[in-house]
């Protein structure tokens, strides 16, 4: 009757370890080993802080501006790739897209947030013709 | 070798408990990156969201989000007069290419309203997965093991503020993850890092230095559903009292 109770109790054991995985219950009631598997997936936003590390000319120039604490991939999309291989180069911008998206003049928006009607505003100029995208106020000038 | 019954019954269990902490094997270990030194929330400000959609964008761009389902979304509320129970409310392709503009309106109000995963410490989500494929992490994020989930979308019903879905092609339970594999490499969110107002914050709570702290302290923070009771870990500041 031992050795009845001794192989049922061993073949149970055996069965589970085959169909519960390793790590099922290393935190919780769950696969411990799942916490690591999505902390492996990609990043694609490079983050702020990587692409200053070389273009810290744009930082530079940013800093006094009204987007010095607009991080460079808000405008200019994930750069992960580009900073892993910078001869991949970033997508030209469209600044009558771009621009547009956060300035429009829109009543929902923030009273004190900068909004234009852009038709009446520019008269179909570019924005850049006055703006510099890194420090856009007009008198700040700017290269770029 | 005489084993007696009571023995027996006393040595089975210490062997099967002792079996399972070998197949567990040792926990793997991060050097950079403690979990149980964090615990992960975020704060929107909505007096600071200016319904441009970058989050929605970036979201989506840095988890493979696909088309017509959304992780974070952002809404727009209208609210008119005294009409706090029936706001209108839209959300057109998840605020993804920001919204159509409005004049003013004397009658009313208009303001938006980011939304995503509250990572609650008290999960209904967790709670009603029958095989343990959604939990939350030792440093307060709700996660969802894809490898393990069915797929059978109780999760999904069990969340009060919609943010799961079954994705398209999987077939499994999807949602926020917080950027867990950026927050775990010390960067931030994507939908944060988009943001260019600094609309929403990823905040540690366990972390005494997190700005958040002195802002809970000194602002009037709401998180949604408190009715709920789900721990959620979203703050929102300047909340209105139409948002559900």
């Amino acid at each position: 009757m031992v050795a009845l109770y001794a192989v049922g109790t061993l073949t149970f054991l055996g069965i589970r370890a085959f169909f519960v995985p390793h790590s099922f219950g290393q935190y919780g009631h769950y696969r411990g080993a799942a916490i690591t598997e999505i902390a492996a997936h990609p990043i694609h936003f490079a983050g702020h802080q990587t692409c200053e590390t070389c273009h810290a000319d744009v930082q530079e120039m940013k800093k006094t501006g009204m987007h010095a604490q607009v991080s460079c991939e808000a405008c200019h999309g994930p750069l992960a790739k580009h900073a892993d291989d910078p001869s991949i180069q970033p997508a030209k911008l469209d600044t009558a897209v771009l621009c547009v998206r956060c300035h429009a003049a829109s009543a929902a928006r923030p009273k004190g947030f900068p909004q234009v009607a852009a038709a009446e505003h520019s008269n179909g100029l570019p924005c850049e013709t006055c703006h510099k995208p890194h420090s856009p106020a007009i008198s700040a000038g700017g290269a770029k | 070798m005489n084993i007696s019954r009571r023995q027996m019954l006393i040595l089975l269990p210490a062997a099967a408990v002792a079996w399972e902490s070998v197949l567990a094997g040792t926990p793997e270990s991060s050097p950079n990156y403690k979990m149980t030194d964090h615990w992960w929330s975020m704060l929107i400000d909505i007096s600071k969201c200016i319904g441009c959609g970058n989050c929605v964008r970036a979201c989506q761009a840095e988890n493979d989000v696909p088309d017509g389902f959304f992780r974070t979304w952002v809404e727009r509320y209208h609210v008119t007069d005294w009409h706090l129970e029936n706001p209108e409310v839209i959300s057109p392709d998840g605020g993804k290419e920001g919204f159509p503009s409005v004049t003013e309106d004397d009658n009313g109000k208009y303001f938006f309203v980011p939304k995503l995963c509250n990572h609650c410490a008290d999960s209904p989500c967790t709670q009603v997965c029958p095989v343990g494929a959604t939990f939350i992490s030792p440093d307060g994020v709700v996660l969802i093991d894809q490898t393990y989930c069915l797929g059978c979308a109780y999760c999904v019903q069990a969340c009060p503020y919609g943010c799961r879905y079954i994705h398209p092609q999987k077939k499994v339970a999807d949602k926020c993850t917080l950027c867990y594999h950026r927050i775990t490499k010390g960067l931030t969110t994507a939908c944060c890092e988009a943001c260019p107002t600094g609309a929403r914050q990823l905040a540690d709570l366990k972390n005494p230095k997190d700005p958040i702290h002195e802002f809970l302290r000194t602002h009037n923070v709401q998180i949604l559903k408190p009715q709920m009771a789900t721990g959620a870990k979203v703050f929102y500041n300047d909340l209105d009292g139409s948002v559900r």
